[in-house]
Parts: C-alpha cells; structure tokens; sequence
C-alpha cells in the first residue's frame, strides 16, 4: 500500500476513529462524509467518533492460505466482529484458539503489525482483536 | 536528584506477550544442557513475541492501560518517551506512533531514548524533571524491548520481549517519586554497532564491573542521599539480567529475597531489557499498600545505573478495582513454542520466497 | 408512460427487443500457448461465423476484462482485442465490475442495441490468468474485496467467501456435505462439456478431504484460475431470422448494489446486490422464479451457489444446502442450475465468465446443449457477480420466436 494512502487512515487504523451522525445517532466505521440513512440531512452534521475497541465476533474463518505479506503468521484467524457502537469491522483474532471462537464471543481490539512495505521500508500497523476474557 | 514538587505515578500497567521458550528447547538445539543453563541463570522460561509484535506494539498496549489506570484523557498527554534497544526505526520514534495510538498527538513532546536496559528509567527521569518543575502536568515514560540473542549465544536463554509503561503527573498520583540518582560510566560490557542484528558482550565482565559496581554503587548512592537503610523499605526492584544477579547484589547491599520477589518476573519471562524493571515495579505495584516504600535501581549496560526512592499513596488502593490486568494475570497466559517455531518468529530463518 | 404488469420492458421503455444471433467461446483452462488477444478474437471469430457474418457489419465492440492491467500489464484492452480480430476502426469499450465484467459488458450490449443506437454488436469477455503465478492471480482476484478495510488486515478473497460460509452454516444448518454437494452437481455436468477445465466427475469424499483454504472451504469448493474467452453477437430481434444462427431473446436484464466490504451487510448470509438485480429482470420480464428452466448462477465458491438459488428466489432463504443435497438442482430436477459445469468446472476466466454463462444459455435454448440438454426449457438465467457481491447482474433469455 503507498505511503500516503496508508498515513491517511492512521487514525482509523491505529485508534478506531470513525463517524457519529448528528441527525440519528447512528455510528460508522470507517467514517463517512454522509449518513446513507439520513442522506442530505447528514450533510456537514457528521461528527468524529472513536469507536472503543469492544465487541463480539459475528461469523469467523481460520485461513490456511493467506497472502505472502500474512505467510509468517499462519494459520490464523479471520473474523468479522460488530463494535458495542454498531460498526463492524474485519479484523485478524489473535490469542484464541479457533476451537473457542464462536458467533458472539466477546473481543477487545488491541495494536498489531500489519505488515510492511518492504524489510527496509515502511511498517504499517493497525488493528486486531484478542478475547476479552484473554 | 530531588524533585522540586510533587510528582509520582497516576497510571502503570504492563504487556508482556505470550509465547514462551524453556532454556531445554535452547540447549537442545545448540548441544549444551539447556535445562542446566536455565537452573543457573534461574529462568525457567523467557517471552517471545508474535511476528506482529513490536516494541510499538507492546508499548502502545501498555500505554493504553496505563491511561486507562489514570483515568485521564488522551489530550493530557503533554510528552511520551520510550526507552528501548530494539526500536523498530532506527530513524523515526516509537514515541510519535505511540501517541498517534492514543490520540495525544499533535500537542505534545516526545522522542525516544537508548541507554540498554535502563532506557525506561531514563524516560522516568526526564518525566519526573518535567513534571515536577511545572513544564508539564502528564507525561508517559515507557521501557519496552523485544531483544535478540545471536544464534547459539549465551543470550538466547534470555532475551525476551515485554515493557510497561507509566503515566506521570502530581496530581492523584498513586505513588510518589521522592527521589532519584544515576550512577553513569563508560564500561564497554555490552554493545551493539549501528546496522548489526544481534549485540555483543564482555562475557563474565558483564558481572562485576558492569552490572553489580553500577548497582551498588546507585543504590548505596541513594541510601546516602536519603539516609536511609535496606531495612526502611518493603520491596526493592532491581534490574534482572537473569534470576541470579539481583538475588546476589539484594544479599549483598542488605536486602532480602521477600523484598524483591514480587518484582522478581525474568524467572518466569527473561530479561525483557527496557521492560524489566518497569515491568518489576508494575508487579510491585499491582500487591503494595498505602504507605509502602520502594526503592528501584535499574542497569544499563555501557554503562549506567538510575536509582528511585517511591513510597505508595492511598490511591494505590483504587488500582484493586480497575478492570485493567494486573501483571500477573498478563504474564499467566503462556504458550509454549519449539525452537524451530521461536526461530522463525524472530526472523532468524527467512522463508525462501521472500 | 404507464407501468402495466402486462407490458414488456421493452415495451414500457419504448426499446426494440434485442436477440443473440451468434456465439462463441474458447476452451477454458490452463492455456499457456494463448495471449489475451489470441483468446478474444478466438471467441469473437467464433461468433461471427455462428451468425454468418464477416465482420464489417459490426457497429460496436464491448469488452469483459477484469483485470488486464495488472494480469499482463495491459490496458486499453478493447480496442486491441478489435485491432487483433481486424475491425480496429469498430468502436469499443471495456466494461469492468470484478467478476461480472462479462454480465455487465452484455447489459452494455442490451442497452445500444435495444435503444435504437447500434444495429450489431458483438459483446466479448476474456481474461488471460496464468501468465502471472498462481499466487499473483490470487493477489489479483482480491483485489475486488475493500483494500482498504478487508486485504489490509489480512482478509483473502477465499476467507471472505469463507465467513459468509460459516455464517450460512450457523444460522441455516448448511453443511459441508451440501456444499460438497454443489461440486459434485457441478463436475458431472462438465464431464459433458468439452470446452470445459475440468471435465471430469469428482465425489463428495474428494471435495471434503481437501485441503483446507480457510475454513470450511477447502481447495476443491473453490473455482479455478483460468484463461478462456467467449463472445455472442446481438441484433434488433426484428433482424434475427435474416442471419444463420437460431435467434435467442434476451427478455430482460437487472442490475443490483450492495456494500463493498461483507462486514456491512446486516445479514452475511444473503447477496442483497442478487436479490436486486433479481427483481428487476423478473419484474421486467413479467415472470416468476418458478418460471424459470435453468439457470447459469456465479458459483465461484460452492456457497456462492447456495446463496445464489436462495436469493434468485429459486429457494427459501436457507434452504439452499438441502436443496441441493435433496438433488432439486440436478439437470432436469426442479430447475437445472449450472449445466455447463459453472465456474467451479467450467472453469473461472473472470472477465469472460458472464458470456460463458450466455453461451450456454443459448446453446439450452437452441436445443443445443447435447448431453446437458435441458428438456424443452422456456426461459433461462444468466447470474454474475463482482467481487464478494458488491455487484450482481441477471439476464432472463428464451427463444425467440
């Protein structure tokens, strides 16, 4: 990924920062310019809202098969976990044994390496999540 | 070193992650009696990290907690240095990232530091320095590591990966930092060049004129300094290369093996460098009681030693309520890897394809 | 204008109705001696001559291609593909929508056809996949999930495939053995297809042994990389009978949205952007799922296939698996899905999947499909989708008479 597209979701990545709309409430993630409920009323009325980092996986894979950036890691596991705020999000779930992990078990999001441009090049980091009751 | 006002500790807490190695799957690679090294260096096991570990985010997880313990918001954050020999950069700071994590960033100061493994506690200095004369009201002083051993080396049965991270201010504050010294030369026991992977040492003159005349020679400083004895305090935390050194230098300045087991964890995790005191004080901190004296005296090689005179507020008594982990509890969860396993996370062999 | 039930679409939108009057395709499979334009002008020579033409009565050329840029470095794909197959002055375009490139590219077809702009119009789909490793291929293919929120994590196509799986599973009881099922179907009805990748019978054993992906698919419920080509011929359905190949009408077509990334979709069991683009061509084409003979459904993963006769409407929402284990989807069962093989044994050359898929539909339709003959079927439907179902778009075809 180019560095500056990367540098730009720094606060997505690294601390969850999405979009609360002033006209419903509603939250979303990553952050939007409108609310596709509210349309034209969200228009300007979306505020910056960062997400806690709480939530419960919703439906999960173990990937055999991952792509080379991912290789040194694997097998792990892929899910997609829905934010106490609503939002949801596709994370990697370290520190659980797939034999655990099940359609509303509970997870906290916590800073991983993602990856990196290159051994000599940029390290990009971001979010994975771990059980809560770790 | 005297602080001019108050300061001390709001917020501590520590990560060590989980993987583990035994000094047996060491031994057995390299044809020596790993369970024999591991009963002489007293460490039983030592903490690897993850391939998507890193001084970063190790201490950005410790941060997180220890912000969680000060019940403060990200914005107060006016400084964050991290003290570590295995930044991930060797040009760009862990501290930036890390406070971009916490959402302190842009309005504060920050950079990171490098003196071995007493890194951390220079970050504890600069902090106290700062807060205490009224520059700023919160600063963070992280020591965290993920060190490398040489293949075959005596250190691979030790260096380990952890840190913990501690959030400084005067007001609330759990615990106050009455006093410090550092005691500071030039012994070349233990050093890495600029662009070399794994770090070189003196071999047995890492023991005497490294380590344990910096020790002694700190602690006693302090003891001078605040007319004190070993007997005044409860615990003592000293620097933990193995399980054997601090027992020594304890017995030789007078203190005792129950003061200093609580902060005693490279029996369990190894020498987590920069992590390894803070990571002892957390541990510390986690059992001790309103008006507890702790006295703390860290080692970095080439070399230097920073000495801290603590005594524990009331406020140490909310810590047993906050949901964030005690280090204990970090430190329980374990999973044990072979060597082929450890080697490949610590990029000691690389795939062919990459 | 009014909005009858009873009028046609094209009838309501004041459009001629559009026929197929040629058809083409490659064999599909590991075609190491073939470059892309090879494949294109194959499929599209092909066509031509099954509709008896010599090529300069073509007005207008539309492309399916995923991702020529990134496969062989190339872009621009459309008007080399007219230069190579001799009518460079033809104007072309490349339509592009993942994995549906093919099915979109038809649409555009349809629609300058059926609004009076263009007489003949030729509509081509090839991807040229092996000329990168298998790994590359796969990088690429993934490119069609959200960079941004699913790859970047670590997520691969197969395991957002994967997740939608397991989410079927938990909450329809599908299970491995229905979705081993789908291959099976799929492998007996390439056996009787030559230009097929894999044209031979596997069992369920076979399937459920595999290596695991990610799971719970393994490597044999996954489709294959592959290079091919195809291409039909459309014309004012006025004009049909007036060229050589037996004319098919395309009745109505529909095109549906859904979020990019899977985590958005409140239920990750269901393609929304299906069951949109469904609707539509039903309400256009005035019919029914029931009355549907066969269908051509994007079976890129053997869920996908499940989820796709569930949310054409063919099936109940989660019935898919026992539908197919109860063989309701075999050739001339309740409704024949995936005669030709599917992307599963057919083979997958992305961008011309969508007219693999119209192909066959045609050769149903025409009488013939030899062995896979779906006895006397009235109408067909063509399914593609994007991506993990950002897209989707359905054609219905029947005879035209």
């Amino acid at each position: 990924m180019p560095i500056p597209r990367f540098w730009r979701e720094i606060k997505q990545r690294y601390k969850g920062i999405g979009s609360r709309c002033e006209n419903c409430g509603k939250i979303y993630f990553p952050p939007r310019k409108i609310c596709p409920e509210c349309r034209r009323e969200s228009f300007q009325k979306m505020e910056e809202y960062e997400l806690e980092g709480k939530g419960e996986v919703v439906t999960y894979t173990k990937i055999n098969e991952p792509h080379p950036e991912f290789e040194m890691l694997s097998p792990y596991i892929m899910a997609i976990v829905e934010t106490e705020e609503g939002a949801r999000l596709t994370g990697h779930l370290v520190d659980a044994d797939i034999e655990d992990v099940e359609p509303g078990m509970k997870v906290e999001a916590t800073m991983r390496k993602l990856g990196e441009e290159s051994r000599d090049g940029l390290i990009y980091y971001g979010y994975k999540f771990w059980p809560l009751d770790r | 070193m005297k602080p001019k006002d108050d300061v001390g500790i709001k917020g501590y807490a520590g990560y060590v992650p989980k993987y583990r190695i035994a000094p047996k799957e060491v031994g057995d690679v390299w044809g020596k009696d790993g369970e024999l090294m591991g009963r002489s260096l007293r460490i039983n096991s030592k903490s690897v990290p993850s391939p998507d570990e890193d001084v970063v985010t190790i201490s950005t997880q410790a941060a997180k907690w220890a912000m969680e313990r000060a019940e403060i918001d990200s914005d107060e954050i006016d400084a964050i240095y991290v003290g570590s020999e295995s930044h991930p950069y060797a040009v760009k700071p862990t501290a930036t990232i890390v406070a971009a994590s916490l959402a302190a960033s842009p309005n504060l100061t920050a950079a990171d530091y490098e003196f071995a493994c007493k890194a951390g506690t220079a970050a504890f200095q600069t902090c106290m320095g700062l807060v205490s004369s009224g520059m700023i009201e919160n600063g963070m002083a992280i020591g965290a590591d993920t060190s490398q051993g040489a293949p075959g080396d005596a250190l691979e049965f030790s260096a380990a990966a952890g840190g913990a991270a501690y959030l400084i201010g005067s007001e609330n504050i759990l615990a106050r930092f009455n006093y410090t010294c550092s005691y500071t030369t030039d012994t070349p026991d233990f050093w890495r060049r600029e662009g070399e992977k794994y770090p070189q040492h003196g071999g047995r003159f890492t023991g005497k004129p490294a380590y344990f005349k910096h020790i002694t020679n700190c602690t006693n400083k302090l003891l001078k300094e605040t007319g004190k004895e070993p007997g005044d305090y409860d615990y003592a935390v000293f620097h933990q290369p193995n399980g054997k050194f601090p027992m020594k230098a304890a017995k030789k300045m007078g203190f005792s093996k129950e003061q200093i087991e609580p902060g005693l964890l490279v029996t369990r995790i190894g020498n987590t460098y920069s992590g390894a005191v803070p990571l002892g004080l957390a541990a510390t901190l986690d059992q001790a009681e309103p008006g507890d004296k702790i006295l703390v005296t860290s080692y970095g090689s080439g070399a230097g030693s920073d000495s801290f005179d603590i005594v524990v507020t009331d406020n140490i008594e909310k810590v047993k309520e906050q949901s964030v982990p005690k280090i204990e509890e970090v430190i329980s969860k374990e999973e044990f890897i072979s060597y082929a396993k450890y080697a490949k996370f610590r990029e000691k062999i690389h795939d062919g394809g990459a | 204008m009014q909005n009858s039930e009873k009028r046609s679409m094209t009838e309501v939108h004041n459009l001629r109705d559009v026929a197929i009057i040629g058809i083409g395709e490659t064999q599909i499979g590991e075609l190491w001696d073939k470059s892309l334009r090879e494949l294109g002008i194959e499929a599209g020579l092909k066509a031509l001559k099954d509709a008896g033409l010599h090529g300069d009565e073509v007005e207008k050329l539309y492309v399916g291609n995923m991702s020529a840029g990134k496969l062989i470095n190339q872009e621009h794909v459309a008007p080399l593909i007219a230069d190579y197959a001799g009518i460079s002055e033809v104007p072309s375009t490349r339509i592009e929508s993942g994995s549906a490139s093919g099915g979109m590219a038809l649409a555009e077809g349809y629609k300058a056809v059926a609004s009076g702009m263009e007489d003949i119009v030729v509509v081509g789909g090839a991807e040229k996949m092996t000329d990168v490793g298998e790994q590359e291929a796969k990088d690429i293919l993934s490119s069609t999930a959200d960079q941004e929120w699913e790859t970047v994590f670590g997520a691969t196509f197969d395991s957002l495939y994967a997740m939608m799986a397991r989410y079927h599973m938990d909450n329809h009881g599908t299970t491995k053995d229905q979705l081993a099922q789908v291959a099976v179907k799929n492998h007996a009805n390439a056996a009787k297809n030559p230009n097929a990748q894999y044209p031979r019978e596997t069992s369920k054993k076979f399937v459920k042994n595999a290596p695991m992906v990610a799971d719970p698919l393994g490597m044999f419920d996954c489709a294959p990389i592959s290079d091919g080509g195809a291409a039909v011929v459309l014309c004012p359905a006025e004009r049909a009978d007036s060229f050589d190949g037996d004319p098919v009408e395309i009745v109505s077509l529909g095109q549906g949205g859904d979020h990019m990334a899977v985590h958005e979709r409140r239920d990750i069991g269901t393609m929304k952007a299906t069951e949109r683009a469904a609707k539509k061509a039903y309400k256009r084409a005035s019919v029914k799922p029931q009355d549907i003979d066969f269908a051509e459904v994007h079976d890129n993963y053997t869920i996908t296939e499940i989820m796709a006769i569930e949310d054409l409407g063919f099936f109940e929402k989660g019935e898919g698996g026992r539908a197919t284990e109860e063989g309701k989807t075999e050739l001339n069962s309740d409704i024949s899905i995936n005669t030709s093989g599917g992307l599963k044994a057919k083979g997958r050359p992305v961008g011309a999947v969508g007219l693999n898929q119209a192909v066959e539909a045609v050769l149903q339709l025409r009488g013939e499909a030899g062995e896979r003959q779906v006895d006397q079927p009235g109408y067909g439907l063509i399914h593609n989708i994007g991506g993990t179902g950002a897209s989707a778009i359905v054609h219905i075809l029947r005879r035209w008479s």
